[in-house]
């Protein structure tokens, strides 16, 4: 079952905190919902669950409109950040919780505890109470009691937020598989995690100031963004002011080569290279620049260059001998690396 | 631990000594000692005895006993309802409307109990609500009296109350009432019998309004011990006054064995 958001708005007290999205999530589809907080991403969930009501526009679930019906009627599994298990039942009570909402047959309702705990590595734990088990194990039970009902739309609101980092890409990975045992269920997936995003959704649907900036599969988010918010929201970019010349781009008094087809010469763009492809030394596309800070993370060294007043990230395989702040470098980046985006904020 | 060095612990405690014997404890071990005498003239009580007891817990203060207890569990069940169902109704509403609800409920605790009485009395004394002579108007007018407790602790619950929880609940596919009965009541359930404690001790003990209300045939136990002191029969009071501090906390106790099973973290 598909979900449609159709020119929905939700505002508290005048206060727009979505702004008339449009988007459409296909039938076994996984669209992640990306942004930072205050973005509406959140907000947009909750009006799929039924627990904000837009002041204008629809809410579709499999074509049907389901924006006057109570949560309780849209037949949605739910997961959130805190798991709200309920404290008071043991795990297969929890699990059953939703069978027993519905009137379930009492065979069938084990039979599906049964099966949901399975599915979730959960179900030796069934006689515990929530209380009773870590932070992990108690997001796989939500994950249980949402799937226990068959839903054909699970929405997920940060689930791994709550998460240490290990446990984290682990869960990840479950997920991954659930969706794969799973495929008829459609997943909108809220987080402000760029990895998460990346790593499980179908396509992402980038948001911020309660508005939709752009949608796309993860890959051409990353290799092609249209704007700069996505550009440095999904994956971080170094985006440079620069002025378009005919085959290249002039940066802080540099021609660079760039592909510059469908921007017009002389116009003003934004030059947004990945940092993990920007090289240190001689090169094409060189710039100069002074180093201003270096940061050590391990596997790679992460530079950032101050060139004509722009600060610019490169990340490099850790280096033998790295250069020092305050030295003089040289960076550059393959002229296919490069995106030109419309001018935005960066000419501020 | 706000208080780090030995010797200041050791000046605290003697400061709660100080303060906590003669205030609270040592009226309470007074009432013990006199309730086992038949002579008080020097230093300590004399005449030991348990004749004091056994009038305590026969006939009209037996009954008196059962009385109060029944018009404490009475009023209690019922601020208990009333004011449970006030706090989850506030809830839903918006902030100026609870104001309203809650200055409502606070009424009959901001007002002398005398005034209370006073006015269930005169509200209640002719038809069609007539109630005066009957033991209702007694626990009625405990149910007046305690609701604001009932009301207040359950209403702080209710707002501490996580409202993922119900939206949990609403997004498996319950229903308000199934939310209601399965979810919410259940996890408010330490705080409502905290509230029914309160209500039912606030109940045995209540005297000023229940002076001008009860009828003959339903004594309340304070009433009885007003009675006892007020005819110079100090002893026997005072042995009815333990059996009453006593009943109260054995039902406090109780009470309190269920909240500890009822709170989950």
């Amino acid at each position: 079952m598909g979900i449609r958001f159709d020119s929905v708005t939700v505002a508290y007290d005048g206060n727009v905190v979505l702004d008339q999205l449009d988007l459409t999530v296909e039938p076994g589809e996984v669209m992640a919902l990306l942004g930072p907080s205050g973005s509406g991403k959140t907000t947009a969930l909750r009006a799929v669950a039924g627990f904000v009501r837009p002041v204008s526009g629809r809410v579709l679930l499999g074509g049907r409109d389901v924006t006057d019906l109570p949560p309780y009627r849209r037949g949605i599994g739910m997961v959130v950040q805190q798991y709200a298990l309920f404290p008071h039942m043991r795990v297969d009570e929890n699990v059953a919780f939703g069978l027993r909402a519905r009137k379930a047959a009492k065979g069938e309702i084990r039979q599906r505890v049964a099966e949901a705990l399975e599915m979730t590595g959960m179900a030796a734990y069934a006689r515990r109470h929530p209380r009773e088990l870590s932070g992990g194990q108690q997001q796989r039970v939500a994950i249980a009691r949402a799937l226990a009902i068959r839903p054909d739309v699970l929405l997920l609101d940060e689930p791994l937020s709550a998460l240490d980092a290990r446990l984290r890409s682990g869960m990840l990975s479950e997920l991954a598989r659930l969706h794969r045992e799973l495929p008829d269920v459609s997943m909108l997936y809220v987080t402000h995690d760029q990895v998460e995003a990346l790593t499980l959704a179908d396509r992402i649907a980038v948001m911020d100031k309660a508005r939709l900036q752009s949608c796309g599969t993860p890959k051409e988010l990353y290799r092609s963004p249209a704007d700069e918010f996505t550009a440095s929201f999904v994956g971080g970019a170094n985006l440079v002011p620069v002025t378009v010349g005919s085959g290249g781009v002039s940066f802080a008094g540099t021609e660079l080569k760039v592909d510059t087809t469908g921007v017009l010469a002389g116009a003003r763009a934004t030059l947004c290279v990945r940092p993990h492809l920007v090289g240190l030394g001689e090169g094409p596309n060189r710039v100069v620049g002074t180093v201003t800070e270096i940061q050590w993370r391990g596997a790679t060294h992460r530079l950032y260059v101050e060139v004509d007043g722009h600060s610019v990230m490169a990340d490099l395989r850790e280096l033998r001998n790295p250069p020092a702040l305050g030295d003089a470098v040289a960076l550059h980046f393959a002229p296919e690396d490069a995106v030109l985006l419309p001018a935005g904020v960066t000419h501020e | 631990m706000l208080v780090h060095s030995r010797g200041a612990k050791w000046a605290v405690w003697a400061v709660f000594l100080l303060l906590f014997v003669p205030l609270f404890a040592l009226p309470l071990l007074v009432v013990l000692g006199a309730s086992f005498a038949t002579h008080w003239s020097s230093v300590l009580p004399s005449g030991l005895t348990t004749a004091n007891y056994r009038a305590a817990t026969r006939g009209e203060a037996l009954q008196a006993l059962t009385t109060s207890l029944l018009t404490a569990a009475g009023a209690s069940l019922l601020a208990l309802a009333v004011g449970t169902w006030a706090a989850l109704a506030g809830a839903a509403l918006k902030q100026r409307y609870r104001r309203v609800v809650d200055a409502l409920f606070v009424l009959p605790v901001a007002v002398p109990s005398v005034v209370v009485g006073l006015s269930v009395l005169v509200a209640f004394s002719k038809p069609p609500m007539l109630l005066n002579g009957t033991r209702w108007i007694v626990i009625l007018a405990h149910t007046v009296l305690v609701t604001a407790f009932a009301h207040q602790s359950v209403s702080a619950a209710v707002t501490r109350l996580d409202p993922a929880y119900e939206q949990a609940a609403a997004s498996l596919g319950a229903r308000p009432s199934t939310v209601l009965w399965r979810v919410r009541l259940p996890l408010l359930l330490p705080s409502l019998t905290a509230a029914a404690g309160l209500c039912f001790a606030l109940s045995m003990g209540e005297l000023s309004a229940t002076m001008m209300l009860y009828p003959p045939d339903w004594t309340p136990l304070p009433v009885l011990i007003y009675a006892a002191t007020d005819r110079g029969a100090l002893f026997t009071g005072s042995a009815v006054a333990v059996v009453l501090m006593a009943a109260t906390l054995l039902v406090l106790f109780a009470l309190s064995r269920v909240r500890t099973r009822a709170s989950y973290r």
